[in-house]
C-alpha cells in the first residue's frame, strides 16, 4: 500500500425516530410482526396519496443544524427502479433540491470531513433471502416485510475527504453520536437504524486526480466498514500495480469471507429516471421553524469532549479514552456537576469511568449531587479510595443515598493522623528485616508495608497518607 | 438550447427495457413514431420565450402540506397478504432476485 492514498466518501442512511412513517400514519417500529404496520400508501396501492410527516422534517432539520448545513426549500422526486423491496416501483427521495446542503463533521482526531448534503427519503421494505446460507446470489426465493417500507430516512453524503479505513470508522462513529445527540436517531447499527455505503478509490500519493471508485453497499457495523474499506483499497492497489483498471461498480461486503464481491446488476438499473413527485408539494420550512429545530439539538459530542478535556490540565492518552467512554455512556454530565461542586476532575472521571460505568443502569439514575459529594469526600482525603468505592457501590445498589451517612454506617471514619503514625510504627517494629530492606532502597516494599497497615486498620488508612508516613520515617 | 438528436428505435427500446415492457418489432416501430411526435410537441413548448417566468416545481401555489406524527390505523395483515400470489411466514414470497437492489 505504500505510495498509494485511499480516498473514501461515505453515504450514511439514518432512520428517524418518528412515531409514524414518512408519508403515512403507519407506526415506525422495529421488530413488530411482519406486515402489520402497512397501509395502501406504503404498499403502493393505486389511488393512495403520500402526506409528509412534520416530525420527520423537524428531525431532518436538526441533523442539518448539527452538521452546520444550510436548510433550503426542497422538493421530492421519484427514483424509479424495480425491486421487490419497493412496492411502488419507485422510492420517494430528494434529488436536486435536498433539504440540507453543505456542512461538515469534525472528528475526535482533529480532522474535518465535508458534508455534501443530508436529504429526506423513505426506507424500503426488508427482504430475507431463503435458501443456501441466506445469501442473495444463492437464494431460492425471498420473503418481504413492508413494515420498514416508508420509514423516514435521512441520507447524509460526505465529501470524499476521508483518507483511511480508520478515519472512515471514526467518521461513522462520530456521526452516530451526533445523530443520537440530536434526538433524530437511536443510531443502532445492529437494528439497521444506521447503514453505511462506502465509495472507495485509490490514487498515487500526491496525485490530485481521483481514481475510479467502487461503492460498497450496506455496511451494518463499524467493524465491517473499516474491514471493507481496508480490503477494497488493497484490492484496487493490487489491480493497478498489475497494470489493470478498476471497474466502477457496486460491490457487496461478504462478512464471512472478509472480502468485497461485485454485485450482478443490469446496466440500465442505474438509470433511475428521476422526476418530480407530482403528489407532493414543495417544502419550505419558515425561519422560525428552522430556528426551533436547531435549538432542539442537544449538546454535541465535540462540545462534550472539549468540556471534559477543559477540566483537566493536560489529558493523558488514558484520560482521552476515559473522556470518549464517558461521553458514549452519557456519564459526562455527572463529572461536570461533581467538579463544579469541588471534586478533583481526574478523580471524578476515574470514579465515573470505572465504578459508575460498571453498573450503567443505576449510574444513569444516579443523583448528581450525591455523586459529587462522594468524590469531594475522597478528594479531601476523608475517605480512602477503597472506602470511597465501597460507598459508591452501596449508592449504586440502593439507588442513591447520602455518602456521608453511608460512610458513617460502614464505620468509615478516617484514621486520625497520630493513630496512623502509631500503626505504621507498630508494623515497622513487627517487620524489621523488611524495613531495613526498604530503607536500603527496595522501594517495592512500600506496597508490602501499605498492605500491612491496611490489614491492621481494616482498610481505614489512606494509602497516600501511609506512603507519606513511610517516607517521613525513612528520612 | 440546441436540439437533441431525434428519437430513434434504440431510445424507445431502452426506455421500454427500463419499464420492463417487452415490445415486438412492430410495436417498437409504431411507438417510436408516436413518442417522436410527443417529443416534437414538447419542443414547441421549449421554443416559447419564458425568460420572465419563474421556474416552478408544481402546478399548485401550495407549500408545506404536512401531517402530525400521529399513528393511525393500518390494514389487517390477512387482508394484505390475500392480495399476494404467494406468502410465507406472514411475508410476501417473491421469486429469486437476480442482481441486487440498485
Amino acid at each position: 500500500m505504500s505510495g498509494w492514498e485511499t480516498v473514501v466518501g461515505l453515504e450514511v442512511h439514518c432512520e428517524l425516530r418518528t412515531r409514524t412513517k414518512l408519508f403515512c400514519s403507519c407506526r415506525n417500529a422495529f421488530g413488530d410482526e411482519p406486515n402489520t404496520n402497512v397501509c395502501p400508501v406504503c404498499l403502493g396501492l393505486p389511488g393512495s396519496l403520500p402526506v409528509l410527516n412534520e416530525q420527520a422534517v423537524e428531525l431532518a432539520m436538526r441533523i442539518g443544524a448539527a452538521l452546520g448545513a444550510e436548510v433550503r426549500p426542497s422538493t421530492f422526486h421519484r427514483k424509479n427502479y424495480f425491486y421487490p423491496d419497493m412496492p411502488k416501483d419507485y422510492q420517494i427521495s430528494q434529488y436536486d433540491e435536498p433539504i440540507n446542503v453543505g456542512g461538515h463533521l469534525d472528528l475526535p482526531d482533529g480532522s474535518r470531513v465535508g458534508i455534501v448534503r443530508a436529504h429526506l427519503e423513505e426506507d424500503t421494505g426488508k427482504t430475507s433471502h431463503v435458501g443456501r446460507a441466506g445469501r442473495i446470489h444463492a437464494a431460492d426465493y425471498s420473503l418481504v416485510d413492508y413494515n420498514r417500507s416508508g420509514v423516514p430516512l435521512v441520507e447524509i453524503v460526505s465529501e470524499p475527504d476521508i483518507r483511511s479505513a480508520a478515519q472512515a470508522r471514526l467518521y461513522a462513529a462520530e456521526l452516530q453520536r451526533v445523530l443520537v445527540a440530536t434526538g433524530a436517531s437511536d443510531g443502532r447499527m445492529e437494528e439497521g437504524s444506521m447503514r453505511v455505503d462506502a465509495n472507495v478509490s485509490v490514487r498515487r500519493a500526491g496525485s490530485p486526480v481521483l481514481g475510479t471508485r467502487c461503492e460498497i453497499k450496506n455496511l451494518n457495523s463499524l467493524r465491517s466498514l473499516r474491514a471493507a474499506v481496508e480490503f477494497e483499497a488493497a484490492r484496487q492497489v493490487v489491480l493497478l500495480e498489475a497494470g489493470d483498471r478498476v471497474a466502477q461498480e457496486t460491490r457487496h461486503w461478504d462478512e464471512q469471507a472478509g472480502r468485497t464481491l461485485a454485485m450482478r446488476s443490469k446496466e440500465e438499473a442505474f438509470d433511475y429516471r428521476y422526476f418530480l413527485e407530482p403528489d407532493l408539494v414543495p417544502l419550505e420550512p419558515d425561519p422560525a421553524w428552522r430556528d426551533r429545530a436547531a435549538a432542539a439539538v442537544g449538546m454535541l459530542p465535540g462540545a462534550r469532549r472539549s468540556r471534559l478535556a477543559g477540566l483537566l490540565d493536560a489529558p493523558g492518552p488514558s484520560q482521552a479514552d476515559q473522556i470518549e467512554a464517558l461521553i458514549d455512556q452519557g456519564l459526562d454530565d455527572l463529572v461536570v456537576v461533581a467538579v463544579a461542586a469541588g471534586a478533583p476532575a481526574a478523580l471524578a472521571m476515574a470514579r465515573a469511568a470505572n465504578e459508575l460505568a460498571s453498573s450503567m443502569e443505576a449510574a444513569v439514575a444516579m443523583d448528581g449531587g450525591a455523586f459529587a459529594a462522594l468524590v469531594v469526600l475522597e478528594g479531601q482525603g476523608r475517605l480512602t479510595a477503597t472506602q470511597s468505592k465501597a460507598v459508591l457501590a452501596e449508592m449504586l445498589a440502593s439507588g442513591g443515598g447520602d455518602p456521608v451517612a453511608i460512610a458513617a454506617a460502614k464505620g468509615f471514619e478516617s484514621l486520625p493522623d497520630d493513630a496512623l503514625r502509631d500503626v505504621v510504627g507498630g508494623v515497622i517494629e513487627a517487620n524489621p528485616q523488611e524495613w531495613s530492606r526498604l530503607c536500603g532502597g527496595e522501594d517495592k516494599l512500600t506496597g508490602f508495608f501499605t498492605g500491612q497497615v491496611m490489614k491492621a486498620t481494616g482498610g481505614k488508612a489512606d494509602g497516600k497518607a501511609v506512603a507519606a508516613e513511610l517516607r517521613r520515617r525513612r528520612g | 438550447m440546441t436540439d437533441p438528436a431525434p428519437l430513434g428505435r434504440a431510445d424507445v427500446a431502452h426506455v421500454a427495457a427500463l419499464a420492463r415492457l417487452s415490445l415486438t418489432d412492430d410495436e417498437l416501430e409504431r411507438f417510436t413514431g408516436q413518442l417522436a411526435r410527443v417529443i416534437e410537441h414538447a419542443r414547441d413548448v421549449a421554443a416559447l420565450d419564458v425568460g420572465d417566468v419563474l421556474p416552478t416545481s408544481h402546478a399548485l401555489p401550495i407549500r408545506n402540506v404536512l401531517r402530525p406524527d400521529e399513528p393511525g390505523p393500518c390494514l389487517e395483515r390477512d387482508v394484505v397478504l390475500a392480495q399476494a400470489p404467494e406468502t410465507e411466514d406472514g411475508r410476501f414470497k417473491v421469486p429469486r432476485i437476480v442482481g441486487d437492489a440498485p
